[in-house]
């Protein structure tokens, strides 16, 4: 059963939405990467709602994002992986869980890292998408084989 | 099969490099077909300055028959005109049957292969990869002695020099123990002395040259670049520490052979030219059977 403020939170700050996705259990303090990993910005179109550090059971405290009238791709939920790899997925349809998922690591991602070697082919005007192989040391350039350890987050595009 | 590209070492397995080296071996002792590649042209499209390389790729090619074409400078080219690497490879795949590439950007070789519809051999980009000098460095060593277990020791910018870190990850699969001597600064990236250490590579850190002598086969030395160093002044003092002399090589073990990807400036001493140990010009030469080995295997 919710604790009342569990329940208080998420009456207030994250309303049931009719059709779209509910990321939940996202590590606390991660919403907004996620938003940012997903390509979200204030010139998109989407109805977001986020909310951060909702108590939580199992994870002490964690995030939610909630878009309205948009269902995740598989491709965009396993970007998700990389920043917060607890994270379940929820897709909504007329206020009905319609289809639950967990998040897988990618091994590939394309075009949302940005290779931080400045002498790397992908940091120039050539007609390409930044390429990283996800290995278990961290994400691997395909270009300039530099490996990103740490910090992902400041290398989203 | 796709087409078949040559851009880094770590795309090779130990075999595969045991056979191209084994070729090379074969083409030096003039078993090869002079007529091999007539008819086939190899575009050169070398992006920074070059003299071993470019030529011995040339020198390759001619002496199995096939024709290089070039675009002389950089400033030459549709590049000084702002047009992409992309473009130019595209273009150039039109023109010839294979690609050699030299860069300045690390990765280059790599977007170059996403383009092209003929092989790409990379031939150095920026600090990252240059395969074929790994390949002839190996063939090299293989002259003097069996490479298995082999102490090499890897002197001076270890930092940037690429032929320094694509030698290691070859000699990694050697179980080659490693011994690194360079400046402050200049030494290997802590990300590929790890990455090689988790292949199970023994890498020793050593202040000097002289505290390894006695115990290595190899010494490969490479260029310290003045323009690393804030003056003169203290470029001249680090880089004669890292002198190899023919007084440092008195220690040495009989069999010791010194390397050098060249061009030198002070890091040997001309007087260490004539020593039984110098086989810096040798391996220069070298690049000529070793490339041809590389032509053969994709073009063919």
């Amino acid at each position: 059963m919710k604790t009342s403020e569990a329940a208080e939170n998420e009456g207030l700050l994250v309303r049931r939405i009719k059709n779209g996705t509910v990321i939940d259990h996202i590590d606390g303090g991660e919403a907004l990467n996620v938003v940012k990993i997903l390509g979200i910005t204030g010139a998109t179109q989407e109805a977001l709602s986020i909310a951060t550090n909702v108590p939580s059971k199992d994870m002490g405290r964690k995030d939610i994002v909630k878009l309205t009238n948009r269902e995740l791709s598989k491709e965009e939920v396993n970007r998700i992986a990389l920043i917060s790899p607890h994270a379940t997925i929820n897709i909504i349809r007329n206020f009905k869980v319609w289809e639950k998922k967990g998040v897988e690591i990618p091994t590939l991602i394309e075009g949302i890292v940005r290779c931080p070697n400045p002498g790397c082919i992908s940091n120039t005007h050539e007609p390409i998408t930044s390429k990283f192989v996800v290995t278990p040391k961290g994400l691997h350039c395909k270009y300039c084989d530099w490996v990103i350890t740490k910090d992902l987050t400041s290398h989203i595009i | 099969m796709g087409t078949q590209h040559i851009i880094s070492i770590g795309d090779f397995d130990r075999d595969e490099i045991d056979r191209l080296l084994d070729h090379a071996g074969q083409i030096d002792r003039k078993k090869f077909d002079p007529d091999a590649l007539v008819g086939k042209i190899l575009a050169v499209l070398f992006f920074e300055p070059s003299t071993r390389t470019r030529m011995s790729f040339e020198s390759a090619m001619a002496r199995l028959g096939g024709t290089s074409i070039s675009v002389g400078s950089v400033d030459a080219c549709s590049m000084a005109k702002g047009e992409t690497l992309a473009d130019t490879i595209r273009v150039v795949s039109g023109y010839a049957d294979a690609i050699v590439i030299r860069h300045p950007k690390e990765g280059a070789a790599r977007l170059a292969a996403e383009f092209s519809t003929v092989p790409v051999i990379n031939a150095g980009d920026g600090a990252g990869q240059h395969p074929s000098q790994t390949l002839l460095d190996l063939y090299t060593i293989r002259q003097s002695m069996p490479i298995d277990g082999i102490d090499v020791a890897l002197v001076g910018d270890l930092r940037y020099g690429r032929t320094a870190h694509s030698l290691a990850s070859a000699l990694s699969l050697y179980n080659a123990r490693l011994h690194t001597i360079s400046p402050n600064g200049l030494e290997l990236p802590a990300a590929l002395a790890a990455e090689l250490r988790d292949k199970g590579m023994e890498i020793v850190e050593h202040e000097d040259i002289s505290e390894v002598i006695h115990d290595v086969d190899v010494l490969y030395v490479t260029r310290i670049q003045r323009e690393r160093f804030p003056d003169s002044a203290s470029y001249f003092n680090v880089a004669s520490s890292y002198r190899i002399t023919p007084e440092l090589l008195a220690d040495a073990r009989k069999h010791l052979i010194v390397l050098h990807p060249l061009p030198r400036v002070d890091e040997i001493d001309p007087r260490v030219d004539e020593s039984p140990h110098a086989k810096y010009f040798e391996q220069s030469r070298n690049g000529v059977p070793m490339r041809m080995a590389m032509l053969l295997q994709v073009l063919q």
